[in-house]
């Protein structure tokens, strides 16, 4: 029998993905060798010439970048130690365990615009309501003016809004863990603590890089926080990669050459990433 | 019959003498915005407009959101339809998307809008995708009734590409219930020796907002402070920056360029001037309210509407706001011309002139065109037309959260603010005299830098000015930052491509268009 009419069957499966994955990514690269911006608005050939001018002339992208680094490695390192306390707590058998549950989960269903203006609004050094609670002990940090306490800030707000999903994540894989390993550490004599070292921690370790992985791609696509918390500012202390693109592409409208910072940014990550899952890989699981 | 013919003639004087009243009425029944005025008869009155009839035909709009600009774009377009026949759609956009939101499309030679909304230094990029006021439009009443800065503005070498409908300039606001106070005067006078009055210079202007920052000077049991201005990476900073640094470097004596030598287009942004106005404004940090590094144009605004500061400047609307009926400081704020400095930067001999210098800076604001590819052409300047008409303008400028400012010469009349926003006499004069004295009478004036890649040149301003404000830099490293980007985007858009359209600001600037 002639099976070759099976092929037929991937096509709309291989169109949406041209549609969707590969097209865009292809037209990026041909953007990126263009000049095309505001005043010369043509898909012309420029070579590498966006390139060159990333690597040889453009250092602001580059502090942006490890900017971007500090801050997507905090919020994902404390989201993973928050997530995994708390679902820790609800998947034991604790009183309004689903409300907590559906509390937990909150801040992630908020929109990340609307809650990063109200954030905002909190940390107003002279209108918010924070700086009003401390100033009964004297002090009225500045939150949004201050270089290191602005990448702070905008820490706090990743962790409020992003802990959920590390905690979601997390307390699914809690739940489809086996009971054998526990009843048998039990057994032992195991204590909390060992139990969680020797049993919880191992078992946890393939859904936690996966957690991991998957918070720090969207970690490093921090852009909103930024925006509206402070445009980048003070000076470039929060202005991270993404951001930084989104200035040059749709400020500026240098399109060829945002192309260029996206693919090389898009590369970084790739690698990035890939290297991360390996190393957690290696220092998580044993066997 | 003698006394028929007398009552005859009687009633048709009366008609005669109370006809624009009743013609009024008959618009402002329908429309209850211009309820103050009544229709006012020009080439876009409501009459006027009535007699078209665009039924069957669609007008496509892209403008702001919500309520700046967006609100009577909308509320407009409304009144437009119901007058014409026409549907009229309208999209709001964030301002910060609006460029992008029409250039990818004229750039790929599509109109999905008749109309766009931005702002008036995109005027350079845009202006080869969008049609030039007919002459019908530009020799009416209405368009001879507006500012030549502002037709300047409007247009480019001559010729008018967007149609006039709101005027943008940066002023001095201040609190006059304090700096006119006797006992403020007398104590600022025993503290410091020196006479508190509206500031002249930026030096004084730092003085004073030093002074009163930091405690309770109305007496409402809240800190205040000496001054809000916009202060935020990229949200419309850069602006604020060219305010404080026209009085030290635009020199009436040396022609041919504020922002580049004309002749060389070396950038002039890192000359001791440019860098005198940033140490000012980094003392600045030291006078504005907590947070106030990080005051958008919104948080100006809430800041000195709200009573929270002594002294703003910035476009029209923290005045606006703070003279609604609702404001708490209604009537005890004014306005005057952005301060002036005791000594301008002379670029030829490269020295200090220690003779007082003030320069208004026009700065740019809405802007509205019509796209080129557009079919319904007619259509949309009339809407245009419609929208900037005597009757809803002076309606619109009453509201502050509309966004339109004074831009025609029969708005610098202050009895429309006192008589139709219960403006005080004195205030009222303050404002129109300050802002005639910018658009009409000044020839030491500064327009907005409209040359290609313009958001490169002010973003690069905007990183600059913020890394000194932050004390990342000193303001000499920092423009000399700013500068060094400017030679880089100068090689990347081409000296003579800039050179050619910054002639044309020049031009206006050195008072020879």
């Amino acid at each position: 029998m002639n099976f070759k009419h099976k092929y037929v069957f991937l096509f709309p499966g291989l169109f949406v993905l041209i549609g969707i994955l590969i097209f865009p990514i292809v037209f990026t690269v041909r953007l990126s060798l263009s000049g095309w911006n505001s005043y010369n608005p043509e898909l012309n050939f420029i070579g590498l010439d966006n390139y060159v001018r990333l690597f040889t002339e453009d250092p602001r992208f580059w502090e942006a970048f490890f900017r971007l680094t500090f801050l997507s490695v905090t919020t994902v390192i404390l989201q993973y130690i928050i997530g995994f306390a708390l679902a820790l707590m609800v998947w034991r058998d604790i009183k309004f365990k689903r409300f907590f549950r559906v509390m937990f989960l909150i801040p992630m269903m908020t929109t990340p615009v609307i809650m990063t203006v109200i954030w905002r609004t909190f940390f107003h050094e002279s209108l918010g309501p924070v700086n009003d609670l401390l100033s009964v002990f004297g002090v009225a940090p500045k939150w949004l003016t201050d270089p290191a306490l602005a990448k702070i800030t905008v820490i706090i707000v990743e962790v409020w809004q992003w802990t959920p999903f590390m905690f979601l994540l997390l307390l699914a894989g809690l739940l489809s863990l086996p009971k054998e390993p526990f009843l048998a550490a039990a057994i032992d004599g195991a204590g909390p603590i060992r139990k969680f070292v020797y049993v919880t921690f191992p078992l946890m370790a393939p859904i936690s890089i996966g957690a991991i992985i998957i918070r720090l791609i969207e970690a490093s696509k921090i852009m909103d926080t930024v925006f509206v918390l402070t445009s980048g500012g003070p000076g470039t202390s929060t202005e991270t990669s993404t951001f930084y693109i989104f200035i040059r592409g749709l400020r500026e409208f240098q399109m060829g050459y945002a192309a260029t910072l996206s693919f090389t940014y898009l590369i970084i990550m790739i690698i990035s990433l890939t290297i991360i899952a390996k190393v957690l890989t290696k220092l998580m699981i044993k066997d | 019959m003698k006394t028929i013919k007398t009552y005859v003639t009687a009633l048709i004087s009366a008609l005669l003498i109370f006809s624009p009243v009743a013609y009024a009425d008959k618009w402002s029944d329908q429309f209850p915005h211009i309820k103050a005025t009544g229709d006012i008869p020009g080439e876009c009155s409501y009459e006027s407009i009535s007699k078209k009839n665009y039924k069957g035909k669609t007008l496509k709009i892209n403008t702001h959101a919500v309520p700046v600009m967006g609100e009577p774009t909308a509320l407009h377009a409304e009144q437009f339809a119901k007058l014409t026949g026409a549907t009229v759609d309208v999209t709001h956009t964030p301002a910060g998307d609006l460029y992008s939101k029409a250039m990818v499309p004229f750039q790929a030679g599509q109109a999905p809008y008749d109309i766009v909304f931005g702002f008036s230094n995109f005027i350079n990029d845009w202006k080869r995708y969008l049609a030039p006021v007919p002459k019908k439009y530009t020799e009416m009443r209405q368009m001879k009734d507006v500012t030549k800065s502002h037709i300047g503005v409007a247009s480019w070498d001559g010729v008018m590409y967007q149609f006039p409908v709101d005027g943008d300039r940066h002023y001095l606001k201040y609190r006059k219930d304090v700096i006119d106070n006797p006992k403020y005067q007398a104590k600022y006078k025993a503290d410091t020796g020196k006479t508190l009055r509206v500031p002249k210079t930026w030096k004084e202007y730092g003085e004073i907002a030093a002074y009163f920052n930091g405690w309770d000077w109305d007496g409402d049991g809240e800190l205040e402070y000496g001054a809000a201005e916009v202060m935020k990476k990229d949200d419309l900073m850069f602006a604020a920056f060219f305010s404080r640094s026209v009085a030290y470097s635009k020199n009436p004596r040396t022609p041919g360029g504020f922002f580049f030598d004309l002749e060389t287009m070396k950038p002039l942004i890192n000359n001791p001037g440019f860098v005198e106005a940033l140490g000012d404004w980094v003392e600045a940090t030291k006078y504005v309210p907590p947070g106030g590094m990080n005051f958008g144009l919104g948080d100006e605004i809430n800041s000195f509407g709200g009573g929270q500061t002594l002294f703003s400047f910035s476009w029209d609307d923290a005045l606006i706001a703070a003279m609604q009926d609702d404001s708490p400081i209604k009537n005890k704020v004014a306005a005057a011309p952005l301060p002036g400095a005791d000594r301008v930067w002379n670029r030829v001999t490269g020295k200090w002139e220690n003779q007082y210098n003030q320069a208004p800076y026009i700065v740019w604001g809405w802007a509205v065109g019509v796209a080129k590819q557009s079919k319904v052409q007619e259509m949309a300047f009339d809407y245009l037309c419609f929208f900037a008409n005597d009757a809803n303008h002076q309606a619109d400028l009453a509201i502050g959260r509309f966004g339109v400012n004074p831009f025609k010469k029969s708005d610098f009349d202050p009895n429309i603010y006192i008589d139709t926003m219960g403006w005080d006499p004195e205030i009222a004069r303050s404002y129109t005299e300050t802002l005639l004295g910018m658009e009409e009478k000044s020839t030491n004036r500064v327009f907005p830098l409209r040359v290609p890649g313009v958001f490169e040149f002010t973003g690069a301003v905007a990183v600059g000015t913020s890394k000194a404000l932050a004390g990342q830099l000193s303001p000499q490293e920092a423009l000399d930052e700013v500068a060094k980007e400017w030679e880089a985007i100068l090689d990347r858009v081409g000296k003579d491509n800039v050179r050619d359209a910054y002639a044309v600001g020049v031009k206006m600037e050195d008072n020879k268009l």
